[in-house]
């Protein structure tokens, strides 16, 4: 039981800084989004806010929840649900701001690989998502 | 300790120095802003601190109780269905940031886990079960369950991608 204490701790502290520093970067980064979010970042052709939208999503950590309030008064503001829906999947797949952490624990390429393909899952999820509604609303 | 586990203790450190020196010239330049960061951050910190002792109770019990040789036959590279089924359902019911996860992760790594299992998990995180019926009153009950079952469906298929591409 000792031994097993023992490795735990280690591989806690191991990490301490690591998540200390995420920590302090992903606080940085929400303090950035509303200022971006007023300087005009939406309002183009749909696929451009699809993007644009899914690269605040990847790079924004705060919990899912703050996609949804960020999302519903995005939908209220004129911003199309393709869009939104990019911006709440990639919020929670995607991790720009841990991706340092990420490579640090589980290593550069499998990081990298990982974040790019839940990128590209994100937008089929978005597509698929809006597009299913469609079909089912008539 | 091998030298591999001294780098990455070593990594995490100057990592961490690296952004406090980035918070520090950023000071210089925007104090009151820099003091709003820190803010979120001490907020963050109380907010993970609670869920950082369950990880830590969880690590235990995993090195406590699991053996490898029976994690390299759930989640290793001959696993089969019930190692992706354990993946994706372990990542649904997986809660808090994804940052206090990863030593429970690096641990599964170690102890033989597939690249895809692992990546799985991580996707099929982004469904959070206490938080649907907050998603549904935002973009209604279909929205909810059409994204909740396309993000499951995408779970295996990201982690086999990375797989795929990172560990050929």
């Amino acid at each position: 039981m000792n031994s097993s204490a023992r490795r735990t701790l280690s591989a806690f502290m191991g990490i301490l800084p690591i998540l200390v520093g995420v920590l302090l970067l992903a606080s940085m980064v929400v303090q950035l989004i509303p200022g971006l979010m007023r300087s005009g970042l939406f309002g183009h052709s749909l696929w451009e806010d699809t993007l644009v939208a899914a690269l605040v999503g990847s790079i924004a950590t705060a919990q899912p929840i703050v996609s949804y309030v960020f999302g519903g008064e995005l939908l209220k503001a004129g911003v199309d649900l393709l869009a939104v829906t990019a911006l709440i999947v990639t919020w929670v797949t995607v991790g720009i701001v841990p991706l340092p952490a990420e490579a640090t624990a589980l290593g550069r390429r499998f990081a990298l690989w990982r974040n790019l393909w839940a990128f590209v899952a994100a937008l089929l999820i978005s597509a698929l998502t809006v597009g299913c509604l469609h079909v089912l609303k008539g | 300790m091998s030298s591999r586990d001294k780098t990455g203790k070593r990594g995490g450190w100057w990592f961490l120095l690296a952004v406090i020196i980035g918070y520090g010239v950023l000071f210089l330049f925007e104090p009151g802003w820099v003091k709003g960061a820190i803010g979120h951050f001490l907020h963050l910190l109380a907010t993970l601190a609670p869920i950082l002792a369950v990880v830590m109770a969880l690590l235990w019990l995993i090195n406590l109780l699991v053996d490898p040789k029976r994690i390299r036959k759930n989640l290793g590279h001959d696993s089969g269905l019930r190692g992706w089924v354990i993946a994706i359902v372990g990542g649904i019911l997986s809660h808090g940031p994804v940052y206090a996860w990863y030593p429970l992760l690096i641990d599964l790594q170690r102890h033989g886990t597939r690249p895809a299992l692992l990546a799985t998990f991580l996707f099929a995180r982004s469904i959070k079960l206490p938080w649907l019926p907050m998603l549904a009153y935002y973009f209604g009950a279909g929205y909810m369950l059409l994204f909740t079952l396309l993000l499951t469906l995408f779970s295996p298929l990201v982690g086999w991608l990375t797989e795929r591409t990172c560990c050929r």
